[in-house]
């Protein structure tokens, strides 16, 4: 289901033309309502596709708190990418990431 | 088996050791031994290699241990006749645990009698700088001789050199080996007095409070450190390890707030990463990129997780670049983890950017000292004692009084090129004479201690010869020499940092000799205005100016005429006032004014150079307003004439 979203999300990226590098255009909304859960996509500066998966019965949630996510998702993956010694395709072993990470999903449960 | 043999030795009255006495003695016995056999070499290690029973402990550490006992030289000469290591001639195992007993015995108060030593004594103290650090070092499970996994730089270091040499990385080793000979003395030295406390350590552990960090790196050192340990060296580390011990001891009163020991970086370590910093980036107050950090840290063989894991600590902004506090932050952390500590959940507060910059200025000056060329280090110091009063922003600071750091550091460093070691021991000597002085405060004890003066020695003998500046960037450009003036001088209250940095000279100096008598926390900047106001505003605000692009490099062999004339009177007036603005002249600082007149005529000189600089550069911006001018009216005329054509 995930790389179903990642080529809806490919095909969005294909339509947006000329690249705006613009904070709203990174955000690509609901990608692909199904059943059981939604799918929203993210694309940062570099092309990096943070896909987030949200429980459908889950309501609560609305498109201002996963824009602020992803937000977060991407400031914390800049201060991953900061380090050195991190590989770009490695597993991101941050505790700092992960810890934000948690919180999020905590927070939004 | 020492007490058989001292029986069987029959120099003096039966020794009865308990057997935590023995233990210790045994241990400080072979290290003395192995100190000395052993020769200026690594130390448990192959001191333990050495057996307890070597016959002679050579005179050189055991002396070093009989002062470290902090007893009087009368009462040391006494013992040493009593344990018969006059009578034999040297320091045989008998000889060496009587003289102990006798020790033990003259710090409880006891007469120094061959009869006091058969009482039940506590184990003798050996209380120098660190040791006593070390005694109150409350880990004994932690510390275990050759186990002790402590975080310094020697074995750091160390790490490093075999890291070199198999790595065959040249381009490291001589950034090590070099560095290996200023923190190898005091390993030396603590080695044999501060194993002495840790042998106590193990044996006793009341009255033991978790001791600074600092004290354990003692302890480290013997596991790998490759001391040279020339007589003088210790001596003057002594003097050193006093003053880092007194400072630790306030430290320790005034930041009780941080329990985590194992993370204080102590002077010598500080010294060490700084070194390192600018081996890697000779300007203390830029970055280290993150492919440079990561190439330097991977040689210290840890795993790339842990390694990114130790970034990710340290690298509080998360910029992708190390600037020296952060730098010494994850060097401390890769030492700790070395060594076997686990790394922390969170950066400890003793490690963080702001402590360390605002905390350890001291160990940059000293980096001057030791160092060939030490650059901008008090830059960092001034821009933490700004950031401190003021909150400006941190770049402001550092960039600006970089440049007017240059001139005394530019100075110390060529002045030190030529004589690296030799000032050393003076300047040490005198760095814990009036560091001793500043002691008696307890307020911002390190940069307070440490400023004191080997901050006044750098900065006299770094004001003579203004070095090319290692930071070309922010001077040599006329541009921008105006426009840190602009920028620096409207941003920051004038009188603050305009005279913080206007006489260069003034502000350390009479810091540490007028703090004596007020004992004031914040009397630092307070200092700085006093004397600077009692300097004359206007030659000190003229030198604000010309202080900041200090280093024009070696314009100072240009001298008008003028600039000598106008030199020796705000030179003559500033060094009249710090002369008068030093309260206590004591001659070591009375010698340091003079120098310091000396150079301060040199800034004024090359203030002046630069204000001609400016000078020039504003008539030639005149003469192309005035061409331009020119071309305007000219075009116009034109103007006026097509226009009545097109009119009609």
């Amino acid at each position: 289901m995930v790389h179903t979203s990642l080529d809806v999300v490919d095909e969005k990226i294909s339509a947006m033309g000329k690249a705006l590098v613009d904070q709203r255009e990174l955000y690509l909304g609901l990608l692909y309502p199904t059943e059981d859960y939604k799918v929203y996509g993210y694309v940062t500066n570099s092309k990096v596709k943070f896909v987030m998966v949200v429980d459908s019965s889950n309501t609560a949630l609305r498109d201002n708190e996963i824009r602020s996510m992803f937000r977060k998702l991407h400031n914390s993956y800049t201060d991953v990418m900061c380090n050195p010694f991190y590989n770009p395709g490695d597993r991101i072993q941050s505790r700092a990431f992960e810890n934000m990470v948690t919180s999020m999903m905590i927070q939004v449960c | 088996m020492e007490v058989a043999a001292g029986g069987g030795c029959g120099t003096g009255p039966p020794l009865l050791l308990s057997d935590s006495e023995q233990q210790c003695y045994s241990e400080l016995f072979a290290r003395c031994a192995g100190a000395a056999s052993g020769g200026p070499g690594p130390g448990p290690p192959e001191g333990t290699r050495v057996a307890p029973g070597t016959a002679t402990a050579a005179a050189g550490p055991v002396a070093d241990l009989f002062r470290a006992s902090q007893l009087p030289p009368e009462t040391l000469h006494q013992i040493t006749e009593l344990c018969g290591a006059k009578r034999v001639g040297y320091f045989g195992p008998t000889q060496f645990y009587v003289a102990l007993k006798l020790i033990a015995a003259a710090q409880s108060g006891l007469p120094v009698r061959t009869e006091s030593i058969k009482c039940e004594l506590p184990l003798p103290r050996f209380g120098m700088s660190k040791s006593d650090g070390e005694i109150r070092f409350g880990n004994p499970a932690e510390l275990h001789g050759k186990k002790v996994q402590i975080p310094y730089l020697p074995t750091e270091k160390n790490s490093h050199k075999r890291m070199d040499d198999e790595d065959k990385q040249e381009s490291q080793s001589p950034t090590m080996s070099p560095l290996a000979s200023p923190p190898s003395s005091p390993p030396h030295y603590q080695r044999v007095s501060l194993s002495h406390g840790y042998s106590k350590l193990r044996s006793s552990t009341e009255q033991m409070h978790p001791a600074p960090y600092e004290t354990r790196q003692p302890i480290g050192q013997p596991e790998g450190s490759s001391s040279e340990g020339p007589g003088a060296k210790p001596l003057r580390r002594q003097a050193s390890l006093i003053r880092s011990f007194s400072v630790e001891r306030e430290l320790q009163d005034n930041n009780s707030n941080y329990p985590d020991e194992p993370w204080r970086i102590t002077e010598e370590q500080r010294e060490y990463y700084v070194n390192q910093f600018r081996s890697l980036q000779p300007d203390p107050s830029s970055f280290i990129s993150g492919s440079v950090a990561k190439n330097f840290f991977t040689k210290s063989k840890l795993s790339i997780p842990e390694l990114s894991y130790i970034w990710e600590l340290s690298d509080a902004d998360c910029d992708g670049a190390l600037t020296l506090p952060e730098f010494c932050a994850a060097f401390h952390l890769i030492v700790a983890r070395k060594n076997g500590y686990p790394l922390p959940e969170g950066l400890p507060p003793t490690l963080q950017p702001e402590y360390l910059q605002a905390a350890f200025p001291k160990s940059k000056w000293e980096c001057a000292i030791f160092d060939s060329y030490s650059e901008s280090m008090p830059a960092n110091q001034q821009p933490c004692d700004l950031n401190r009063m003021e909150k400006t922003s941190a770049k402001d600071m550092a960039d600006f009084p970089v440049p007017t750091q240059d001139v005394t550091t530019g100075d110390d460093k060529q002045a030190l090129k030529s004589t690296v070691n030799e000032p050393l021991p003076k300047d040490v000597a005198e760095d814990t004479a009036t560091s001793k002085d500043c002691y008696s405060l307890k307020a911002r004890p390190r940069s307070r201690s440490y400023s004191s003066t080997s901050i006044e020695e750098t900065m006299k003998r770094g004001e003579d010869p203004p070095t090319p500046p290692p930071r070309p960037q922010k001077t040599h450009s006329r541009a921008s020499s105006l426009d840190l003036n602009k920028v620096f001088q409207p941003s920051v209250p004038a009188a603050n940092s305009g005279l913080l940095h206007a006489p260069p000279a003034l502000p350390p100096r009479p810091c540490p000799t007028q703090s004596e008598p007020v004992s004031e926390a914040d009397l630092h900047p307070q200092l700085n205005r006093a004397p600077s106001q009692a300097a004359e505003s206007s030659p000190a605000k003229k030198d604000a100016i010309h202080a900041q692009p200090p280093s024009k490099p070696i314009r100072r062999k240009f001298r008008s005429e003028n600039q000598t004339t106008e030199n020796q009177e705000p030179a003559a007036a500033v060094g009249g006032a710090a002369s008068a603005a030093m309260v206590k002249p004591h001659p070591t600082v009375q010698k340091q004014s003079s120098k310091q007149k000396k150079a301060i005529q040199t800034a004024i000189r090359k203030n002046k150079e630069a204000n001609a600089v400016l000078a020039r550069l504003n008539s030639e911006l005149q003469q192309q307003l005035k061409e331009v001018h020119q071309e305007r009216i000219a075009l116009e005329n034109q103007l006026e004439q097509l226009r009545p054509v097109t009119v009609l």
